[in-house]
This record gives structure tokens, C-alpha cells and sequence, in this order.
């Protein structure tokens, strides 16, 4: 079997994608050509623009089936999971509790403008998420929530004066990159105060891969779906392997 | 389509929230914040920034020495206004640039400061009157679609962009637009200024966008020939001052909640209280109809275990605005449909919270709140949800609907998203318009037991809060699984005390009018 993937419809290799979108101009049968042309020069074949109407004024929306002529070799695509550690909260804790004979001290807050909890309290607060306690209720660890709107510079300070083993940052608004831009300012910040090495660097949020994370200098990213646990078992092998080496 | 509930049971909690209320309203009439001075400078007619961006009305008020202060500001800036025979805008300005200090001004007497102002303050005051009236005559030349109004946001953090997005869908059928406020607004002391562009999650709530936002609003009003009302936030550390512009751009209504931005946003629980009752003052002149923010109990904790401390919030909010002089048709209390969507019947207890709250406030026009907690990335399922909750609406009358976006979980809402969610909502609601009334709850159902239940419950966690007082239970995180000291979080050092001598003129026409 070739490796070469496409997106499948009905039957192998036809290539079936539905798009949808919104073009700024007043909704005639030229519209609709204007999206068929356009979805063809994406790349598609085989257009069919199933729905085009008016919304607004000056706005049409379209839904349209195009074929893919594209396929991707899905051997050659690597996107490594951070979450490859599966524990549960009471094997977390007699892990830590074997290996380091101490408590993990983890820091976690929503940085920069973001007020969206959410996720930081998913993770953090006893409760947890899916029915998978937060990381508050671990025996082993010592946690640190310290909520929304944290600036990057008041983070890595408390980092610095706790001994910090673990900082949790996360980002749920993305307007206008301001994600990327803040888990960069941590990041940085934390080289210039020379504790990057000594710390678990953790991003999360709705938007956030594992892979996207290493690309800015994270140790791991959590994106949706994470349960606390998942982050418990990444924070103490990483911690562990890292002993280890020194 | 009536639930059976003790209606003893309703009655007792009204009085509970009376009974907790109380002791609060004590402390409010003996306090005062930086933002209530600031506000009172506003409305009569002080606007702009220093050369360093500084908002004259923050200036001036932390100009005052405490002494000044703890008489209100009015007095103050109200003697300047004697001596220099400047109106309050062009004063500001002088002082703004270092011209005057209200310092200089201390040896003007009393009556005379009290006596430059009274034509600024009754100018005020018909201005805002005269944007009410102007509201009213629209709404019976341009009458609204039948409730649920359909309440969608705009958040681009350009306010050019949103009034676009705005225009759009009024055209497609939205009946309230909400301008959401960037990220961190809400922890502010201060209101910025001037049309801006540029915001994270939303576009800034200043004066010069209001007026953007409702000369396009009215405009597209006169065109589709209904009402499109403009809604904003009056939370945070700015409450007040937000409801005086809000009141003189003829907003039409505002995020307004006695307890929001104590639990969700660390802001000290003294300054909201005080700051939520003069906000709540001026509405009720306005006319604007606040919306509470229940819903927000929902989105941090468990829909279910949530549904009496909903309805507990409701009352006491309720009792706020009653003491504030808003009457029923004026308090928009929240709920949401926030339910685990994997819930067998979750449904069913979604229609007994919502037709429990429309039967416990009949003339209270409810904001409905639609799903986020639980929509993902699979806009599909999202929309189906959304038609749901869009369903739930329309069956127990709710009157002011947030619309639920299919990409809730991914982005502010596109363009095209916003139009999908009205064109959902107004199939529901169109073809399930009278299905309310062909229906009746089975006696002792689920639903009816669930309603009754989340009653009972309601009274009890009130009885434990009349018991340990609201600023102690707010302490011992009775509400929403949060605790907040009662000198702790932002903005406490904006409060204090009153002066035996204090004076808000603003505060004494408002009681007037609205007792």
C-alpha cells in the first residue's frame, strides 16, 4: 500500500474535502463562479459550489465539495505527543515520592492580558477535568495556581523565589498571534534569568501542539482533550530523566 | 407550560436576599470609590487625557488630599468652578495641563461650589433623560422583532472592523450587538480614550467608540426599520464610569453584575459593591437594562451541582438592583446553557432551570447564555448544541439571547459564523415559536422535581448566607468555589470612607428620581 494519503469521501484516493467561507462581495451567479474559480486555483479539482447566498450586504457565503490534488506521505510526518507517559495520579506520586523524596513545586498561570482560566484550572485545581483530579490533589506535588493575567516578568520572578521546579503557561485567546507572543517573552525571559535549564518549560491551551512548543523552546505543549494526569506523568520523567543525566 | 413550585419557598428566598443585602447597602451608603468621583466628574462634562495619556477625571481625583476626597470630589471641583468661572470640560483641561490644582481652591465656601454646579448637574441629568426619550421614541417608530432578541457579539479589537461585522448582522437579523471589551479591560482604573483599533479579544469600551457603534447602529435601525440596541460592560474597576458614558451614548444596555468581578476577576468585593450601586443609580435613569453574568458560575464548575447558587446569585442581584431604584423590566438576570452534553436528560434539567427562573422573575427580561464549556473543535456538533439551546429559549421565553457560535471553542466569531448562528436561531425559534404553549410538564416529572429541587436548594445555600453574612460567605467561597478576603484584590485602595459632609450631587437627584 502506498503512503500517500488523501482526504477519503466515498471511495479511496477521491480526495473529498467541504470548505466554507465568506467572500466581500454582494451575492450574484458570478459569486458563486468567483468561488469556484477561486477554490480551484487553491489547488482543487473537481469544484462544486453547493450553496452561495447572501448574508449581508456586500457578503456572500459559500459551502463547497472540491477534490484534493494532493496527497501526503504520511511516513515522512512527525509530530512527537508529550503525552507518551501514561500514569496514573497514584503511580505519579509513588514515582516522585522514589525518586526524588520530595515534592515537585509547579507553578501554573494564565500570562499576559489572558483571563481565560480555564485551562490552567483544568490542569491545576483539585477537581480536574474528565474525571482526572488536578494536579492540587497529587500528594507529591506542590502546586501553585496563580491565576489570570500574569505578567511574564512577575511569573519568572515567582518562579525564582519559590525554586520553582515546573511553570505551567497558559494561553487561550490567539488574536493576533499574542499566544505565540507571550509564551516567547516566558521563554526568553527565562534564558536571560539563566533558570531555563533548571525548570519543566509547559505550554497549554486550546491552540497548543507538542510540536509548535519545541519550535519555541518549550519542553512539552498540552492542546485540547489534555487531562492533568497526562502533564503529572510528562513533569516527573522529565524531572527524572533529567536527575539522571546530571 | 407552568412548573408546580412552592411558591412560599420563592417568597422566603426574596426575603433572604432582602435580609442579606441589608448590611451591604449599610456599607455602601457610608462609602465611596475613586471610580463613583471619577464618574460624577464625567457626567458633568470632564473628558480627555493629559500630555502623558493620563484621563483628566483620574487626574483630578487623585489629585484630592484624603481630607477632599472623603467629601467627594464634586465639592472640590465644584469651588474651582466658582473661582475660575470655566465649564467643567475647558477646567478639566486647565488642570489637566497644569494650568490650575484643585489645591488652590480650598478657601472657595461650600455653597458657592455647590452653586456653580447645579446647572452642569441639571444639564447632566436632562442630557440623560433626553437620550432615553430619544430611545423610546425610536423603539415605537421602529418597533423590535419578538423576543428572544437575538444578542451577538463583535470583537475584532477594531471598532471600524466590528462596526462592519455589526451592520452585517443586524442585517441578517440580530436584535443587540455587544461590543466585547479587550482582554484586561475589566482590571483597568481607568477608562481609555478615543476611537482604537487595536485590542486582544476585543476592542476597548471607550466614549469615542460608543458613539462609533451607535451612529452606525442607528443608522442600519432607520434602514431595516426595528431597533438594534448596543450593548457593553459595566464591570470591573470602572463600573460607574462606564454606565455615565453608556447613559450618554445612549446605550442600551450593560454587563452589570453585583459579584462578578469580586469572584471571576479578584476585584475587591467592597469597591464592586459600591461601585455596582451607583452604576446600577444611573441605569435606572437610563433606562439601560443591565444583564447579570450567572452564567459565569456554569462555565467554572459543574453545570448541575451549579443551578441553586445560579439561582441564589439571581436574588441577590435582584435585591441590588431594587435597592439601586431599577425596576423588573430594567434587570436582564443571566443563565446559561452550560449542561455536559453527554448528561442522559440534560436536556431536561436545561428547561427546568431556564423555565424555573422565567416563572421565579415574570417581569424580569432574562439574558440567556449560550454553551461554551463544552463546545469543541467539531463545529458540527457545536451548531447541533446550539439548536438546542436555541430550542430551550424559545420554549420558556427567555427574552434576551445570546447567540451560541458553532466556532465558540476556536475564534471570535467570523463574519460568516455570526450569520450561521442567527440563521440557526431563527429557524428553531420560527418553527418551535408557540410550541411552549402547546405543552405541559408531566406532574412530578423529572423536570418538575428538578426544578423544585434546585428551589429548595437555593434556599438553603441563602439561609447559610444571611447566617455568615455576603462578604464573609464570599470569603468562605459559598459562591462559585472561590474565596475573596474582604480587603484583599484589586481596587481596594480606590475605597473609602464618607465624610459626615459628603456630597454627590449626582447620587441625590438619582434617589430622587428613582425612590
Amino acid at each position: 500500500m502506498s503512503g500517500i494519503v488523501k482526504p477519503y469521501g466515498d471511495t479511496m484516493d477521491d480526495g473529498k474535502v467541504q470548505l466554507s467561507f465568506t467572500l466581500p462581495i454582494e451575492w450574484s451567479e458570478a459569486a458563486d463562479e468567483a468561488a469556484r474559480q477561486l477554490v480551484t486555483k487553491m489547488g482543487f479539482s473537481d469544484v462544486q459550489v453547493v450553496e452561495g447566498r447572501r448574508i449581508a450586504q456586500g457578503f456572500s457565503f459559500f459551502v463547497v465539495y472540491a477534490s484534493s490534488t494532493q496527497g501526503i506521505d504520511f511516513s515522512t510526518v512527525k509530530a512527537p505527543s508529550a503525552k507518551t507517559h501514561a500514569m496514573s495520579m497514584e503511580e505519579v506520586d509513588a514515582f516522585v515520592r522514589d525518586r526524588f523524596g520530595r515534592k515537585i513545586r509547579i507553578a501554573g498561570a494564565c500570562i499576559g492580558t489572558d483571563a481565560h482560566t480555564v485551562g490552567i484550572d483544568a490542569i491545576l485545581n483539585m477537581k480536574g477535568y474528565k474525571g482526572d483530579y488536578g494536579l492540587e490533589r497529587y500528594h507529591m506535588f506542590e502546586t501553585f495556581n496563580l491565576g489570570s493575567q500574569v505578567a511574564v516578568e512577575d511569573f519568572v520572578r515567582f518562579a525564582k523565589e519559590h525554586a520553582v521546579d515546573a511553570l505551567l503557561a497558559s494561553q487561550v485567546v490567539t488574536q493576533k498571534g499574542s499566544d505565540i507572543t507571550n509564551f516567547t517573552a516566558l521563554a526568553e525571559l527565562l534564558e536571560a534569568e539563566r533558570i531555563r535549564d533548571r525548570v519543566v518549560l509547559i505550554c497549554g491551551g486550546p491552540r497548543v501542539t507538542n510540536l509548535m512548543a519545541s519550535e519555541l523552546g518549550y519542553d512539552a505543549g498540552f492542546g485540547r482533550g489534555t487531562v492533568p494526569s497526562e502533564v503529572a506523568a510528562f513533569v516527573a520523567t522529565t524531572l527524572a530523566e533529567r536527575q539522571a543525566t546530571a | 407550560m407552568e412548573l408546580r413550585i412552592d411558591q412560599g419557598t420563592v417568597d422566603r428566598c426574596r426575603a433572604l436576599a432582602a435580609t442579606i443585602v441589608e448590611p451591604v447597602s449599610a456599607f455602601i451608603a457610608a462609602h465611596s470609590t475613586v471610580a463613583v468621583e471619577r464618574s460624577a466628574l464625567r457626567l458633568l462634562g470632564v473628558d480627555g487625557v493629559s500630555a502623558d495619556e493620563i484621563p483628566i477625571p483620574n487626574l483630578i481625583v487623585d489629585s484630592l488630599n484624603p481630607g477632599d476626597r472623603s467629601r467627594g470630589v464634586a465639592l472640590a471641583f465644584g469651588k474651582a468652578l466658582a473661582e475660575t468661572g470655566l465649564d467643567p470640560r475647558t477646567l478639566g483641561d486647565a488642570i489637566g495641563d497644569g494650568s490650575y490644582t484643585i489645591a488652590e481652591f480650598a478657601h472657595v465656601p461650600d455653597a458657592a461650589a455647590r452653586g456653580a454646579l447645579r446647572p452642569f448637574v441639571d444639564t447632566a441629568l436632562a442630557k440623560i433623560r433626553g437620550r432615553r426619550a430619544e430611545r423610546d421614541e425610536r423603539l415605537s417608530r421602529l418597533p423590535q422583532n419578538a423576543p428572544p432578541l437575538l444578542y451577538v457579539i463583535v470583537a475584532s479589537g477594531n471598532i471600524y472592523e466590528d462596526r462592519t461585522a455589526a451592520v452585517a448582522a443586524a442585517e441578517a437579523g440580530a436584535q443587540i450587538i455587544a461590543v466585547i471589551r479587550s482582554t484586561g479591560q475589566s482590571l483597568l482604573d481607568f477608562v481609555p480614550y478615543g476611537p482604537t483599533t487595536e485590542g486582544f479579544g476585543g476592542t476597548y469600551a471607550t466614549q469615542a467608540n460608543f458613539k462609533i457603534m451607535r451612529e452606525a447602529l442607528d443608522e442600519v435601525s432607520e434602514r431595516l426599520g426595528r431597533y438594534v440596541m448596543l450593548t457593553n460592560y459595566a464591570s470591573g474597576l470602572c463600573m460607574p464610569e462606564i454606565a455615565s458614558m453608556a447613559a450618554l451614548e445612549r446605550l442600551d444596555m450593560l454587563l452589570n453584575d453585583s459579584m462578578y468581578g469580586i469572584l471571576f476577576r479578584d476585584i475587591n468585593m467592597k469597591r464592586t459593591f459600591v461601585d455596582q450601586h451607583f452604576s446600577r443609580m444611573l441605569n435606572a435613569l437610563s433606562g439601560i437594562i443591565i444583564n447579570t453574568g450567572e452564567d459565569n458560575y456554569l462555565t467554572t464548575a459543574d453545570a448541575v451541582e451549579q443551578a441553586p447558587a445560579v439561582l441564589a446569585s439571581q436574588f441577590i442581584n435582584e435585591e441590588f438592583a431594587h435597592r439601586a431604584g431599577l425596576p423588573d423590566k430594567q434587570i436582564g438576570l443571566g443563565d446559561a446553557y452550560e449542561i455536559n452534553p453527554d448528561l442522559q436528560d440534560g436536556f431536561l434539567y436545561q428547561v427546568a432551570q431556564a423555565q424555573l427562573t422565567r416563572q421565579v422573575f415574570p417581569e424580569a427580561p432574562l439574558k440567556y447564555m449560550p454553551p461554551t464549556k463544552h463546545m469543541t473543535g467539531d463545529i458540527f456538533k457545536g451548531h447541533l448544541i446550539d439548536a438546542m439551546f436555541n430550542l430551550t429559549s424559545v420554549m420558556t421565553n427567555q427574552t434576551i439571547h445570546l447567540l451560541g457560535m458553532l466556532t465558540e471553542a476556536i475564534h471570535t466569531p467570523f463574519l460568516g459564523d455570526r450569520i450561521l448562528a442567527i440563521d440557526n436561531a431563527k429557524y428553531v425559534m420560527n418553527t418551535a415559536r408557540h410550541f411552549g404553549e402547546e405543552i405541559t410538564f408531566k406532574p412530578d416529572g423529572i423536570i418538575e422535581r428538578r426544578a423544585q429541587a434546585v428551589l429548595t436548594d437555593c434556599e438553603a445555600l441563602l439561609h447559610r448566607v444571611a447566617d455568615m453574612g455576603l462578604m464573609n460567605s464570599i470569603e468562605g467561597a459559598l459562591f462559585a468555589d472561590v474565596s475573596r478576603p474582604p480587603d484583599g484584590g484589586r481596587g481596594f485602595d480606590g475605597v473609602f470612607a464618607r465624610s459626615s459632609d459628603y456630597w454627590n450631587p449626582f447620587e441625590d437627584a438619582l434617589q430622587a428620581v428613582t425612590a
